[in-house]
Order: structure tokens, then C-alpha cells, then sequence
């Protein structure tokens, strides 16, 4: 049993199961998940797709299993993925490259790349050339959210998708076929968005851990299982005899893309913080609202991109107030403080960090900032930093 | 020695410029709108078509670092919140800001009318003018330039940029300037555009001759100058290229090698292809440990990053919105990384180069990440060494000439080994 679970705070029985299920395929970066999925069907396909989003439906209609590729964490030794990349690069591309040239990624036939920085960008073209038998394919999401422009411009993009997977499964994105997929995600949507709640209103029900499992499991696993899993794990942690603590609440943003370790998450919780909020897998819940489930299945997924989805430091909406939201945001999930956290050499979340704490400090929310790396293994400093910012929050009301 | 006629063509570039700042630093008095934009993919004929002044910021930026300032900016930056590890264009912009907002001459630039964000190779773009937004609070026009990622641009892509361009971004510049695009004069411009295009392409070719009259990396930047900023589609952008043309027809008539800050380069001893930017802070010290080891850089990528002519785009006066938008897209850091690879390594064949070196510079992922392994393809593919070094285009803090000179040498050290060998 990992270690994990041993320290989840009263999960016993059939809750302790589920988290075990959960950090199992948290841990399985040799996507066994997906190759037992495939097994089940010679004819089934895997795409899998980097951060932030990738229009899941898309593929599922096109018979595939969607993988969300967040990276190897703190789980994979760096073999030969640092020979690729200069030290003053994030830590995601390296564990990416060595799930890669190692093998871990071949249940996948193809791999999506969205537009969110240069990063990204330059390894769909390394993956062109160290997979020469997959499909790459680098998803340019529009970033003008003119629905005649950018609009019509992505609706090609989700053809090219669709085109892509068909390729490799044989099975064409039909409308009917697309608008069944969609109301899948649909019930994915609302039971995260149910969790989400549950745990804004009840967080010592939903520690920050457990919470993260749970999205991470999305990325593996197919959307009705995942569905039942989240609906399963809300029964069961409400009837458990979990306690509230004197914690303070915070809300975390820029930690969309490389994703900090569990450990770390542990860590601000020990130090006295309840995580209401953050942008950890965003991609899971980047759309929160159901999708139309009639009428033009692309067009509600263009809507739902241009118009329903989250502000992120890689989207750049000419008309979107992103100071208004985060402080909208916060004083929505009653947070006490934000952490502005960021993986280290990331240009996307630290560029943003001073517009957000800027907005932050107007607004009077109290915030502290920090980096970290996907394989970040002391965190005695950011224990300290989470301490003294909880205990301020604690006596005095603000930081 | 044809210095005279080298003269003409710098002294030229020199009043061209010098009659940009003084038009923006009168641009107050005389009513001119000011737009900040991007280098790759800049709309200069628009902005000249509508007498609107332009501004690059990354042009500040490599002045401010050419002159010694940026490693100031970039402090007062960082301790206005700025984190250590982001692209130092954009810390030395704000610094520069702060501290007035002095240009080349001394004088403040004037503020934005207006931000275009033409962004085209670049996500940090992007970031940028959020920041600058919230500086000048002025508004933005944003134009999305696709990324080349399976290596090619289609009509959809093509489409999205000229509707942009047509529906969004030119009635933003008409607005400010108060007055309508003149198709008929864009159309002269996008002519006198092709014409200097081509002009720059025989020059950068030029250097497949041996012994090279020009060096295509440290001489090739003040070569784009003029046509990456404001003067492309202009009458004296043609001039200074055909001027420029002629002085490197002369050199070639004369069997010399390139031009450099201590006169003409005698022996060429190793022809080079060089892929990333140069450091700006140290450019001089850097251009020497080339120069005077005898090497000669042949071919560059980065003379490639406001626009890649010698595939054979060129403007075309007959479409001119779709020609604007295949234009922003051919921009060598719109590139995906096989064809970035693909470009190096013709260069290295075709203008017989020695072997191959990457600078690699901290700030910029658009250009760094996936660097090493164009390093491994092309030594794999062309036979040919390559080198590897680190600096940075503007944090003097990340210029370790001693260490950078170190590796040169021995780099040099092994094409010369290698050539004894074949
Ligand atoms: S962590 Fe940041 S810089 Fe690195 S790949 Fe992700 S978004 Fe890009
Ligand atoms: S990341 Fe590179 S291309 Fe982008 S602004 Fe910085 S130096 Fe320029």
C-alpha cells in the first residue's frame, strides 16, 4: 500500500479502495490502464494529449480513449530526457521525452499537442521525429474568440482531429456519434463540478490529495467509469467520519500545465491550508458547463471553447478581465488567501503571476508566490512559506 | 578596399533610422499615431499605408543591450515582481520603461496608441503586451498567426489570418489614423517590398562564394535591420539593399572577405552555420572570438526570424491581405522543428560550411527548446561538427566570455581535426 493512503485522513473500507484505485493509476506511467483497455478489443485505439486541453470528444467519438500526458512527476527516473533539453528549461518536456524514448508512451498511436507556449510547441516536433510511426499533431487553438473567426478556424481544427483519430480507428466522427460523446463528458462535468463543490463547501471531506487523484484519473480512464468513480467517492467521504480542522482556505493558480508533486500538496495541507480551488489537470474541467446536447455537436464544442472555458495564463481573450476573474474567483469559493504557484522557467504562469498579484493586492486577498518542479523533493522551504502564510491568515485575517 | 562604398550603405541605414526616431520623437507635435508591435510577422506596409509610427519593443531591447543598460532594466524588473527565469526581452522592456522609457537617442519614446499583437512564433509575445496593456492602457488588436505545425500552410489557415487581418486588425489602424487603407498605394509597397526581398536574398546568398564577402550572422543582423522594421515596402528600404547589393558585388569582384569592426576579414578558415540569436550585451567580444579565429558565418537562422525569403516567398503586390498572412506564417520561428532542421541543413550543404553552431540562449524556448536535438540530427545527417554554447540575448549575467571562448576554440579545434582526417 503506498504511502498516500496510509495518510489520508479517515479513509477506511471502501473509501480507501477507491483512493487506492486512484493512486494506482496515478503511479502507472507505463499506461497499463491503457493497454488493458486496448487488450479488451484489438480494434481500440489511444491518443494521448499534453496540457492544458484537448476536445476529448472528439477522439472518444472517434472510438479512441483520450490520455491525458501530464509528465512523470517525481515517479520516473531522468534517464535520457535531460540530454534533450537545456537546464533552463521546465521540467515537463524531460519526463515526456523519457516516457517516450523509453517506451512507456507506445499503447498511444498518436499524441495531440495544444497551443499553449513554446515549449509544447517544439516538442510535437521532437515527437515527429523520434515517433516517426505515430500521428503528432499540434492542436492550434485559436486565440482570437471571434466565433466567425477564430470560431471557423478551430472548427477546422476539430476536423483535422477527427480526421486524424479516424485514420487510426477506422471510425468516423458522425454528428450522432459526436453529440453521445459529448453527453458522456457531460456527466463527467457534472459530477466534477459536484466535487467541486462538495469540497468548497466541505473541504475536510475532499483533501487536496485525493481531490487531485481523482482528476487525474480522468486522464485514463474512460468517461463513464470515471464518472462513477467521482459519484462513488462523494457517497462514500460523506458518510465517512472525516472532521473539519482549523485550516485556512486558499485557492492555487499557475499550476496548469507541469504539475507539482503529491508531496507538495501534502505539504500545504499539513501546513494548515484546505485547497478550495485550484487549476491542477486543468484540462479536466477546462469546459465546466454542460455542453448543448442538441443541434450542431462542433458548434457546442467552439462555444464551449471560445466562450465557457477557464481563463489560463495560455489563452489570451482580448475580452477577458483575468484580474476580475481570479478575485471574482476567489471571493466565490470564500478563499482566505491564493497561492500563485509556478513550475520554475515557465514563462506562461510566471509572466502572468505579477498581473494576478497585482490584482490580488487591490482587491485586498492576501497571496503568497512560489515555484516548484514536477520532481520537487524538499519541501521544508514551502512548508515553512505555507505555515506562516495559514498562521497570519489565522490571527490576523490577511498575510 | 571598397570601405567607401561599405560607408554609403551604413551611412544610409544610419540617417534612415536616425529619421525614425526623430519623426516618433516628435510624434506628439506632429499628431502621428504610435503602434508598438513585433518583429516576426510585423504589418509594416499597413502601418505606413496609415502614416502610423511603429515602435519594436525587442528592438529597444537589443539597443538597451548593445548599450550596456539591460542588465539595470532587467534588475529593476525582477524587483518589481519578475521572475529570474523568464525571457529578458521582456524584463529588459520593462525596465526600460520604468526608467523613462529612453530610446537609441536619448530621447523617451512616445507611449502606444495602440499594441498590435501580431504574434507570430512566439507565446511570450503574448504575455508581453498583457503586461505592456496594463502599462499604457491602451487597447490591443491581436492578430493569430498559426503555427506551421505539420509544415505547411493551408488555404484554413491562410483564410484565418487574411479575415483577421480584413475584418479586425485593419479597421483598428484605420480607426487610430483616421483614415481608409489605400489599397492602391499597399499594393506599390508590397511591390517595392518584393524588390528589396530579393535584393536581401542575394546578399545573404552572397556567402556562398569562397571566401564569403560577408558575414551572414554578426553583419547579417544589421542587414535585415532595415526590412525587419519599419521600412519594408518602402523606396529607401529598395535603395539601401540595391546600395548594399552593389558594395558586396564589388567585394566579390575584389576576392574580399567580410567586414568587421576591425576591418576586412583577411583568412577564411572555417565557414560556419549558426542557428539562434546572438547575445547583444557582449556582441562585439562575441562577433572577435569568430573573426579572429578565422571563421566566417556563412549561413544563420536567425537572420530568418522577421521573414525567411530565400525559400522563395516573396510579397505579392496581387493578394496583398493573403500575401501579409503567408508572410507572418514563413517566419523561421513559425517553423515546426523538422523543417527548422531541414532549412539548417541545406544551409550547411549548400554554402559548404565546415560544421555548425548553436547558441543557445536562456531566455528564448521559442528558439532553445528542442535545440539539442537539431544538434544530434544535423551532426547525424550532414557529417559535419557542431558546437553547442549558452548565453543570453540580453542578461549580461548569462555571457561568461571566458567559458563561451573556451568552447569555440576547441570547437574549431575539432573541425580543424576533422578536416585533416577527410
Ligand atoms: S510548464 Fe510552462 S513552459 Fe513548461 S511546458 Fe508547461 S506551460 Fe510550457
Ligand atoms: S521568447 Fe524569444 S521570441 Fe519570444 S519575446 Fe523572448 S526572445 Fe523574443
Amino acid at each position: 500500500m503506498s504511502q498516500l493512503i496510509e495518510e489520508s485522513p479517515a479513509a477506511t473500507g471502501a473509501l480507501a479502495e477507491l483512493i487506492t484505485r486512484a493512486t494506482k493509476l496515478y503511479e502507472d506511467l507505463e499506461f497499463k490502464t491503457v493497454r488493458d483497455w486496448k487488450s479488451a478489443e484489438p480494434s481500440r485505439r489511444a491518443i494521448g494529449f499534453l496540457p492544458v486541453y484537448a476536445p476529448r470528444e472528439v477522439i472518444h467519438a472517434a472510438g479512441a480513449l483520450p490520455v491525458g500526458i501530464m509528465g512523470g512527476g517525481d515517479q520516473i527516473e531522468i534517464v535520457r530526457g535531460d540530454s534533450y533539453f537545456q537546464s533552463y528549461i521546465c521540467h515537463l518536456p524531460r519526463s515526456v521525452i523519457e516516457l517516450a524514448v523509453s517506451g512507456r508512451l507506445d499503447a498511444m498511436e498518436g499524441f495531440i499537442f495544444p497551443s499553449i507556449c513554446d515549449v509544447i510547441r517544439n516538442l510535437s516536433g521532437m515527437f515527429k521525429l523520434l515517433l516517426k510511426d505515430r500521428w503528432v499533431h499540434y492542436l492550434d487553438l485559436p486565440q482570437n474568440f471571434d466565433r466567425a473567426m477564430g470560431g471557423k478556424f478551430y472548427r477546422h481544427e476539430l476536423a483535422t482531429i477527427a480526421n486524424g483519430v479516424t485514420a487510426l480507428t477506422g471510425i468516423e466522427v458522425t454528428d450522432e456519434r459526436l453529440r453521445a460523446s459529448i453527453a458522456l463528458y457531460n456527466e463527467n462535468r457534472r459530477a466534477l463540478a459536484d466535487l467541486q463543490a462538495l469540497r468548497a463547501q466541505r473541504p475536510w471531506l475532499v483533501p487536496a490529495t485525493e481531490y487531485y487523484l481523482l482528476q487525474r484519473a480522468s486522464y485514463l480512464l474512460p468517461p463513464e467509469q470515471h464518472t462513477a468513480m467521482l459519484r462513488d467517492y462523494m457517497r462514500l467521504s460523506s458518510q465517512s467520519a472525516r472532521a473539519p480542522q482549523d485550516n485556512i482556505r486558499v485557492m492555487v493558480r499557475g499550476a496548469f500545465c507541469e504539475q507539482p508533486p503529491l508531496g507538495l500538496l501534502r505539504t500545504l495541507e499539513r501546513a494548515g491550508c484546505y485547497l478550495v480551488d485550484d487549476d491542477f489537470v486543468l484540462g479536466a474541467r477546462f469546459i465546466p458547463e454542460p455542453l448543448p446536447e442538441q443541434g450542431d455537436p462542433w458548434e457546442a464544442l467552439i462555444d464551449g471553447f471560445l466562450y465557457r472555458s477557464l481563463p489560463t495564463a495560455s489563452k489570451y481573450d482580448l475580452h477577458a478581465d483575468k484580474e476580475a476573474e481570479i478575485v471574482r474567483r476567489a471571493r466565490e469559493v470564500r478563499a482566505d488567501g491564493v497561492l500563485l504557484i509556478a513550475p520554475s522557467f515557465c514563462d506562461p504562469a510566471l509572466l502572468d503571476q505579477p498581473m494576478l498579484a497585482r490584482a490580488l493586492e487591490a482587491a485586498g486577498i492576501p497571496y503568497t508566490s512560489f515555484k516548484y518542479a514536477e520532481d520537487t523533493g524538499q519541501f521544508q522551504v514551502i512548508r515553512e512559506q505555507a505555515g506562516t502564510f495559514a498562521d497570519a491568515i489565522k490571527l490576523w485575517g490577511n498575510a | 578596399m571598397s570601405t567607401a562604398i561599405k560607408d554609403l550603405s551604413q551611412d544610409r541605414q544610419k540617417r534612415m533610422i536616425a529619421g525614425h526616431y526623430a519623426e516618433l520623437s516628435h510624434a506628439k507635435e506632429s499628431g502621428r499615431k504610435v503602434v508598438y508591435t513585433f518583429v516576426p510577422g510585423n504589418l509594416t506596409e499597413l502601418l505606413n499605408n496609415l502614416g502610423l509610427l511603429p515602435v519594436l519593443p525587442e528592438i529597444n531591447a537589443l539597443q538597451s543591450g548593445m548599450r550596456g543598460k539591460t542588465g539595470d532594466y532587467i534588475h529593476i524588473a525582477e524587483k518589481a515582481g519578475h521572475s529570474e527565469d523568464v525571457c529578458t526581452y521582456v524584463k529588459a522592456d520593462i525596465g526600460m520603461l520604468k526608467s523613462g522609457n529612453l530610446g537609441p537617442t536619448g530621447e523617451p519614446l512616445p507611449k502606444p496608441d495602440l499594441l498590435l499583437l501580431s504574434y507570430t512564433g512566439c507565446f511570450t509575445f503574448l504575455k508581453w503586451f498583457e503586461l505592456l496593456k496594463r502599462e499604457y492602457d491602451c487597447p490591443v488588436v491581436m492578430l493569430h498567426v498559426p503555427y506551421q505545425g505539420d509544415g505547411r500552410i493551408t488555404e484554413q489557415m491562410r483564410r484565418y489570418v487574411a479575415d483577421q487581418l480584413r475584418d479586425e486588425v485593419i479597421p483598428a489602424l484605420e480607426k487610430l489614423a483616421g483614415r481608409k487603407l489605400d489599397y492602391a498605394k499597399l499594393r506599390q509597397q508590397l511591390a517595392l517590398s518584393a524588390q528589396a526581398e530579393s535584393d536581401l536574398v542575394w546578399v545573404l546568398e552572397s556567402a556562398k562564394h569562397k571566401p564569403s564577402p560577408i558575414d551572414a550572422y554578426f553583419g547579417g543582423v544589421y542587414y535585415i535591420g532595415p526590412i525587419f522594421t519599419s521600412f519594408r515596402g518602402t523606396q529607401d528600404a529598395v535603395d539601401y539593399y540595391q546600395l548594399l547589393r552593389e558594395e558586396v558585388e564589388q567585394r566579390i569582384r575584389e576576392g574580399l572577405g567580410p567586414v568587421t569592426p576591425e576591418g576586412t576579414m583577411h583568412e577564411e578558415k572555417y565557414r560556419i552555420v549558426v542557428e539562434g540569436p546572438p547575445n547583444w550585451t557582449s556582441f562585439r567580444e562575441f562577433w572577435r572570438m569568430f573573426y579572429g579565429e578565422g571563421a566566417v558565418v556563412v549561413a544563420s537562422s536567425y537572420t530568418k526570424v522577421g521573414g525567411l525569403y530565400d525559400r522563395g516567398f516573396r510579397h505579392n503586390p496581387d493578394q496583398p491581405l493573403e500575401t501579409l498572412a503567408d508572410y507572418c506564417m514563413g517566419c523561421y520561428t513559425n517553423l515546426n522543428l523538422p523543417d527548422r532542421i531541414n532549412l539548417l541543413e541545406k544551409y550547411i550543404n549548400e554554402y559548404a560550411a565546415d560544421g555548425f553552431l548553436i547558441n543557445s540562449v536562456k531566455s528564448c524556448n521559442s528558439f532553445s527548446a528542442g535545440q539539442l536535438l537539431i544538434l544530434r540530427e544535423l551532426e547525424k545527417r550532414t557529417g559535419r561538427s557542431g558546437g553547442f554554447i549558452e548565453s543570453d540575448l540580453v542578461d549580461p549575467r548569462y555571457f561568461s566570455a571566458a567559458n563561451i571562448k573556451n568552447r569555440l576554440e576547441s570547437y574549431f579545434q575539432m573541425v580543424e581535426a576533422k578536416r585533416a582526417r577527410s
